[in-house]
Formats: C-alpha cells, structure tokens, sequence
C-alpha cells in the first residue's frame, strides 16, 4: 500500500550545486498523477504551489487506505477500529514531533490549518496574557490570517496592533523592528517565509530580539513547512503553526506547536467531546494537553494524510527539495528580469518558494487567463496580502511558486507563455 | 490562441488602453463604489442624472482590461440613455456574457457591446466584465454599500 521510493541521488547528503540536481525531479513527477495531464491542449505546468501543492500517490492511498480499512472514531471505543485509527493518529503526532524537532507530542495540536491555528493562539493566548494597553506586534508583510485574528482580540481587549516596517526589498529592517519591542507587547507573530514575496525572514534572530524583552513569539510557517528544515528547539520560539495542504498533505489539517508551559497555562480554545476529563453540570475539568485543544471528533483521515506526506516528504529529503526549489528560484528570477516589461515584486536577499512579477501595466487577471490558455497555472490577485499591494502601489501580482516537481523546462514555458501576453497586449 | 483573441480583440484593448469618460464628475449627484475581492478590481462610478435620464457618467479605478474595457463601453452606451433604458441594456449584456458558447446573440442590437461575447468563454471573467455594470445599478439606486462581485 505504502508505496515508499528512496529517492535520494546516492550520495546527496549536502545541498547540491546548481549542475547537478540532486533530485531525480522525472521520477518524482510520477508519484504524483495529478500532474499528468493537458489543459487547454498543453501539458500541465502548476505553478501554484504556494496556494496549495499537489499529492502524492502515496498520500491518496494513505487517504483510501485509511478510509477502505480503519475508519473509526479515535480516542473512545474499545473495539480494533477505533484502536487502529486512534493509533494512526497518534502516531502522526509523533511524525510531526520529529518532523520540526518538538520536545514532546503533547506540544502538537492538530487544527484546520494555519488560520484556524492563528486563531486558537491569538484567542486563548489572548484571553490570558492580553489586556487593555496592551501591544500585539506583528508586520508589514503578514497574510490576512496574521492580521485579522489579532485585530479581533486587540478590539475585545482594548490592546493596540503595531506593524514593523517593511523596506522596497520586501524585508524587514531589524533596527525598526526592535524599536517596536517594548515593555507593553505581550506577543510578537511573525510570517516565517511570504507567500506574496518569498521573502524568508531572520526568525531566529527575530525571536532572539523578542526574548531579550521577555516577549514570545508566534512563527506563521505556512510557506516555510515545505522548504525549510524547521527545528522549534533550536529557534526556541513559543508557537509554530503550519498546514498539512502546502506540504504535499491533504486539505483541512495543521499544526500549532507551542510550548509545554504555556499551553498548559492557557485555557481551552473551543469546549467539546475530547477535551474533556469529566464533566457535571456543575464543573468541568479538561483533559491533558495536547487534547485540551481539540474538542470533537477531528479529522482523523487528515492527519493521517499528513503522516504520509511527512514520511513523502522524507523520502526526498528537506535540504535537497530546498535546493532544488532555490535553483527553480534563482533561474526563473534570471528568466523573468530578461524579459522587457517585467518587475519583481519583493528581492529579498533570501528566498524561498516563489517569485511575484508585474509586467509592464497589464493587469495580473488578464496575465492569468492567458497563461491558464497555454497550461500554466499561477496564482493571480492580492494573495491575501492587501496591506503588501498597498505598499508597492499595485492592485496585485502574478506569482509563480514552486514545489519538488517543478522544472527549469516549465520555467522556461512560462516565459514563452509571458511574450504571448504581451503579444496579446500589443 | 483563437479563444484568446476573441476575448482580447481590438476594440476591446483599445477601450483598455484609452478608457472612455474616465476620471471624476465634480457635479455628480450619485457615484457608487464597486469591488470585486477576487482580484482586487475597484471601480467608483459617478453619474448626473437629471430626472431620469443619465445626462452624464463617468468612472475611475484600477482594473483587469476586460474591467476597464467593460466600464468604458458601459459609459458610451448609456449616455443620454433614460434610468430604465440604461437598465434593460445591462441585461442584455448580463446575457451575453453568461450565455451559453453556443448562443446566437444579436449582434446588430447589441452593438458595441457585442466585441465582450469571448468572455463567454471565460467563466472566472464574467465578474470583471459586470462590475462597472453592478456599479452603474448601485449609483442608480444610491445603495449606501460598497457593491461586491461576491
């Protein structure tokens, strides 16, 4: 059933050098079948990974397996159904541990996905340590899931939402950052890697920063979960949260990691079956953590999906797929700047995962339906970042964002792709 | 590419390019702001209308070229055109743009309005080419909201 590859290139321990691939990107492309496909006439060149990455054989099946043969519900039941699937999903949790380096499993809270995870944090977080005259920090470049959860709880707590700076890079200058660390923020969240710029951020340091001032910090890693080895120890931040969908996993599961002490200090985000010790109609008392955060019944087949991808995911190996994606990124931005008319938006010093462009003064809509007509398919509009649009001055970007399976040869299909455009707009 | 070029034709480019009864109408009586979240159109909308018929419209704001296009020809078809007249003419258009490929349409009645029948090819498009009209309505009737193609 689990149809696991040792991909690896023998010997591709290290990143690789730009002549050399260490992935065998032919090989990879067939696990995954939705790839395999023609639209409008020509081949599929999905370039979209950033919205959502595709699945591997591996994941479906894991999917189908789980449905075909252990469906149950977990955590109750004394039957072998409910025992297998309350063990899948357990296990998971462990896969997710050593997956970005937690302490311990308790520390993992399985949710949605990364806005829901936002918002169990900003909300029991909140309803703990955020009071009136209190400081939220976040930035400039953050998605609407990093803004909006935040501006909810600062209104309800009378708190004030400050917002580091960003510079014409799409980076954000340290020294003003700090100067927004003061002795009324109660908590610092961070987008660990943009999804409109690809901009990666100095988390660590970031984090360091907070710390010297006692503050803790939450690292959106949505668009960093693919890309980057993620060690939650070693950044020592309090709350990592990130989904299962941008990583090769299903749709409708995440992750919140966040510190033992805290968490446990922090009451219930939602009251249900699950998160329960016992209950009278005169008291409750709540299960241990992780539990605590997961009322109801969740979604097992989910987190088993996204055991696979993790299992996927380290088959191929983080570092390689990171290298592989950087080399996509370094040559696509070389092909992009060739083109007359293009501008890149957001050149940060370090990237990952994508390129965001506008190109002359056509719109990214019109960019977008013409690429889709020759099999590409980017995303187009605000990318849930109006604040970063507003910024640059522009309404939205044409973005192109990469995942294990991506080529040189589709870049070069979305440049060919980019002069019909502007063939179309004369 | 035949598609393409249905949907991106000439005179629908140049209303993109040299937009029509673009910018603000100082004495407008009614103006109407209309967004589409999808891709970040916004238009503003600004008519004079005397009694009831559109003595003069114009509009401005950042769209797609099929918004813009749209917008523009919207402007020159019902100028001088009466509340109810100018109604009708939306409706013709709305079914236009979502008929289906098929469709026969009436070109002559349409006039101008028939170089947007590629959009019918283009379902994710129908929004860009409606807002403007969505807008015009809006001004029409003075709803206070910010019209939304959701």
């Amino acid at each position: 059933m689990n149809s696991q590859v040792n991909h690896k290139a023998a010997g591709a321990g290290g990143r690789s050098n730009a002549d050399t691939p260490a992935l065998d990107v032919e090989r990879i492309r067939k696990d995954f079948p939705v790839l395999n496909q023609q639209i409008h006439g020509k081949p599929l060149v999905y370039l979209d990974n950033a919205a959502t990455s595709q699945k591997p054989q591996a994941v479906i099946d894991a999917l189908t397996h789980y449905y075909a043969f252990d469906n149950s519900n977990v955590h109750r039941g004394v039957h072998t159904l409910s025992m297998r699937a309350t063990d899948a999903y357990e296990n998971t949790r462990e896969k997710v541990r050593q997956f970005i380096n937690a302490q311990d499993q308790s520390e993992l809270i399985f949710v949605r996905g990364t806005t829901e995870g936002i918002n169990l944090v900003a909300q029991s977080f909140g309803q703990a340590y955020i009071h009136s005259g209190d400081e939220v920090l976040i930035t400039a470049m953050e998605h609407h899931s990093n803004i909006v959860p935040w501006q909810i709880l600062c209104e309800d707590r009378g708190a004030t939402l400050n917002v580091a700076p960003m510079n014409e890079a799409g980076e954000i200058p340290l020294d003003s950052f700090e100067k927004l660390l003061t002795d009324r923020t109660k908590i610092f969240s961070v987008v660990h890697v943009s999804n409109a710029l690809g901009t990666v951020n100095p988390v660590a340091k970031m984090i360091q920063m907070a710390h010297n001032r006692g503050i803790p910090v939450l690292i959106d890693g949505a668009q960093a979960a693919p890309h980057i080895e993620i060690d939650v120890q070693a950044l020592d931040c309090e709350f990592y949260v990130f989904s299962s969908h941008k990583m090769y996993g299903p749709t409708g599961i995440g992750v919140v990691y966040g510190k033992h002490e805290l968490l446990d200090a922090m009451p219930p985000y939602q009251g249900g079956g699950d998160m329960i010790a016992s209950v009278t109609f005169e008291k409750t008392i709540y299960n241990t953590l992780p539990h605590k955060f997961e009322a109801g019944t969740p979604n097992v087949a989910g987190v088993v999906g996204l055991g696979a991808a993790i299992d996927y995911i380290g088959s191929i190996g983080l570092p390689e797929i990171g290298a592989h994606e950087h080399n996509l990124i370094e040559y696509a931005e070389e092909k992009l700047l060739a083109v007359d008319g293009v501008q890149l938006i957001g050149t940060a010093r370090n990237k990952a995962g994508c390129v965001s462009f506008v190109l002359e003064d056509i719109h990214p809509h019109d960019v977008g339906t013409i690429l889709d007509q020759e099999g590409i398919a980017v995303r187009t509009g605000h990318h849930c970042t109006q604040p970063v649009m507003d910024f640059f001055g522009i309404p939205a970007t044409s973005r192109a964002s990469f995942g294990m399976y991506n080529t040189k040869a589709e870049i070069d299909a979305l440049i060919d792709a980019i002069h019909k455009v502007k063939e179309v707009f004369g | 590419m035949d598609e393409l070029r249905e949907l991106y034709q000439e005179m629908l480019l140049d209303h993109h390019k040299h937009p029509r009864n673009y910018g603000k109408i100082e004495s407008a009586n009614r103006t109407a702001e209309g967004y589409n979240p999808l891709c970040g159109d916004r238009v503003t909308v600004y008519l004079l209308l005397n009694e009831d018929v559109i003595e003069d419209i114009a509009f401005e704001g950042v769209g797609c070229a099929i918004c813009k296009a749209s917008c523009s020809v919207m402007t020159e078809v019902v100028k001088g055109k009466s509340e109810s007249d100018a109604s009708k003419i939306f409706g013709e258009f709305h079914d236009l743009v979502t008929s289906d490929t098929d469709t026969e349409f009436d070109a002559d009645s349409l006039g101008k309005l028939a170089i947007f029948a590629g959009v019918r090819e283009f379902p994710l498009r129908i929004k860009c080419a409606t807002l403007g009209w969505h807008t015009m309505q809006a001004a029409i009737t003075q709803s206070e909201d910010v019209v939304t193609t959701e």
